[in-house]
């Protein structure tokens, strides 16, 4: 076991299936004499040559589009794009075509792809350093979507995508880079991609949750422990597609559910899971589904604008004791 | 608004260095062949036995003399909607495209998840085709990147037509293949309308080809009614890719005879009189001239060929009506890979 930060563990992945596998491919802005603007693609450029670290030009479209080509052709790229706030540009690429080929073609085409990107608010970014971009891409057929939330998982799930036959955008939020450390196991493994992970065992209420707010979830339910509440968290990793049996088996366990993430409330993964829950578990709901994200206006950038903005410790720990007590 | 004088850098009506009389019999056939299916689909659209047809009458010469030009396999290939008589030239058969056309279970580009002539062909390597316009052009890239790197001869021909040159797809494709000196043939069939758009109202310049400096790549502007010319055209840029020379933009001037697709009306923007001078530019009777003057085709052949020609294509139709709609069981496979 080695300690990473969540920056350190993306890279050590990018450099093992390198190794590993000639056909990966890294390509963006930035990424190879820089090294990445996050440093996740540090010291690449040096071990595998300018062939297989291709420093792009200012092009998402381009970039994505290059990348969907070239795993046409047999290779396995894993596309940076600098900020997920600049992925729209490749929309008509990551929808249209990297989402649709396999099913267009009846089988005969795949894209085996990587984008990863850094997102999340809370770092001074403003409107457009700080955006969550998921829900849009969950909304598509043929795609998956990855959030990890710790060192090790960042890698295992990098791995399991570069290695994965379906497009997969890989959500790297940037607030956990440098600031999340963990233990990491040694050698290769794989985390699978669409399993949750039970962060934390409780009884009276779950968190679903994702990303950085993850840590959050945890520290609210550290701080209720003295009110006898007994919280669970549940990180979901993967939100497509999203593992509804442990969802379904903490629901079971706690019979309150709180859904909390940064991105803005309307329509965001949150809207899915109460649906699904509603739906399927309605006789195990002992209260209404509470979400708890940010408000429906873009991320500002000046401190006393974006705390008011992006969901903060305390409206986690308000909605928390809100539903317990119902 | 008639299509501008096209430049006569033709030389290639005189014989060609390398193609034997049985191949250019080759050349007229399958530029026939991709003809007589075009016109039987519109004739299937127009009866409602299938509910679209689009269409590359006219466009044949370039479509098959370039393609004619590849190894089919080996080398890759990303059409757009309108090149039957690319996929023909590659190896597909008019059967296959007839099983697509009527959206069957056995048609090999998507098993009748796509409309018509969207083309897609694993063993020919021809690229799916989709309806976004011009989002081939990025993917072409990307292919000849891996070929590159996999030091492999192949190269990747992305056809598209006048309107594609207009999208963001385009300057990124080729901005990017360029700096890279990727082996991939940018390949613009110039018809001069996007629908009803006329290039006068695309861009500001005169040939999509003076584009080919912005990139620092060699531009060829061909006579895309000339199927020689197409052909000699296509062979040298090829090889320049294969020995490690760099990407090409070659655009082949040809005339829409028909409207853009069976959903489309081109008398409501296309004057009598244009359209009258566009059937002036058929490549077929102009090839067929240049193949009686060599004495490789005459009115017995012709008529041979044309009657193996009808045969085959109403195989291929009556095949296709017989055979089975694809499975509603089937409509939510290959979403995801497992």
């Amino acid at each position: 076991m080695a300690e990473r930060t969540v920056v350190e563990a993306i890279r050590d992945a990018l450099a093992e299936e390198m190794r590993r596998d000639w056909r990966v491919i890294v390509l963006g802005e930035d990424v190879g004499v820089h090294g990445g603007v996050f440093r996740a693609t540090d010291g690449l450029l040096a071990e595998f040559g300018p062939e297989r670290v291709l420093d792009t030009p200012l092009a998402e479209l381009g970039i994505v589009g290059t990348a969907i080509g070239s795993a046409l052709n047999g290779l396995r790229p894993v596309a940076e794009i600098q900020f997920a706030d600049y992925i729209y540009p490749a929309m008509d690429q990551i929808v249209n075509e990297a989402a649709k080929l396999r099913y267009r073609s009846n089988g005969a085409f795949g894209c085996p792809l990587v984008i990863r990107a850094p997102y999340g608010p809370g770092v001074h970014g403003g409107l457009y350093h700080s955006q969550s971009v998921e829900a849009f891409f969950c909304h598509v057929p043929g795609l998956k979507v990855v959030t990890p939330a710790t060192p090790a998982d960042a890698k295992g799930l990098l791995k399991a995508a570069i290695r994965d036959d379906d497009p997969v955008l890989f959500f790297e939020h940037k607030r956990t880079y440098r600031r999340v450390r963990g233990e990491v196991p040694d050698g290769d493994y794989v985390v699978p991609i669409g399993r949750a992970a039970v962060r934390r065992r409780g009884r009276h209420l779950s968190v679903i949750t994702y990303g950085a707010m993850v840590h959050q979830a945890l520290e609210a339910a550290a701080a209720v422990v003295p009110e006898g509440l007994d919280i669970e968290v549940v990180d979901l990793r993967t939100l497509l597609p999203w593992d509804r049996e442990t969802v379904a088996a903490s629901v079971a366990r706690t019979n309150k559910v709180v859904i909390a993430h940064e991105d803005n409330k309307t329509l965001g993964v949150g809207a899915e899971i109460a649906a699904f829950l509603v739906e399927e578990l309605f006789e195990q709901l002992d209260g209404p589904i509470v979400r708890v994200a940010a408000a429906d206006a873009p991320v500002p950038f000046a401190p006393s604008l974006e705390e008011a903005v992006i969901p903060g410790p305390q409206q986690l720990i308000d909605a928390i004791r809100q539903l317990a007590a119902y | 608004m008639a299509q501008e004088r096209l430049p006569t850098r033709t030389r290639a009506e005189a014989a060609p260095h390398d193609l034997t009389d049985a191949q250019l019999l080759d050349l007229y056939t399958l530029m026939a062949l991709s003809r007589a299916i075009d016109e039987r689909m519109w004739l299937l659209q127009r009866q409602g036995k299938i509910p679209f047809a689009v269409t590359g009458q006219g466009h044949e010469a370039a479509q098959v003399g370039s393609a004619f030009a590849l190894r089919p396999g080996e080398d890759w290939v990303l059409p757009y909607y309108r090149d039957l008589g690319v996929v023909l030239t590659l190896g597909m058969t008019a059967r296959e495209v007839l099983l697509d056309a009527f959206a069957r279970a056995d048609g090999p580009s998507s098993g009748g998840r796509q409309m018509p002539a969207h083309y897609a062909c694993r063993r020919l390597n021809i690229v799916s085709v989709s309806s976004p316009v011009a989002t081939q052009l990025p993917q072409a890239t990307g292919v000849a990147l891996a070929s590159k790197l996999k030091g492999e001869r192949a190269v990747t021909v992305c056809y598209f037509g006048d309107g594609a040159t207009s999208k963001g797809d385009f300057h990124e494709a080729l901005n990017f293949a360029a700096i890279h000196r990727l082996p991939v043939i940018f390949f613009c069939e110039n018809n001069g309308w996007a629908i009803s758009v006329p290039v006068s109202k695309q861009m500001p310049v005169a040939h999509v080809v003076e584009r080919a400096r912005a990139y620092n790549m060699p531009g060829e502007l061909v006579d895309g009614t000339d199927v020689l010319a197409v052909y000699e055209r296509t062979r040298a840029a090829v090889a320049r890719a294969r020995a490690g020379d760099g990407p090409t933009l070659i655009e082949a001037r040809v005339y829409r005879l028909t409207a853009h697709t069976s959903d489309d009306d081109d008398r409501r923007y296309r004057s009598e009189a244009e359209r009258a001078e566009a059937r002036q530019h058929d490549p077929l009777p102009r090839f067929e001239r240049v193949l009686r003057a060599r004495g490789v085709l005459n009115d017995a052949l012709l008529a041979a060929l044309q009657a193996r020609i009808a045969r085959e294509v109403a195989e291929a139709v009556a095949l296709a009506e017989a055979a089975p709609l694809p499975a509603p069981a089937d409509a939510l496979r290959h979403v995801y890979a497992a």
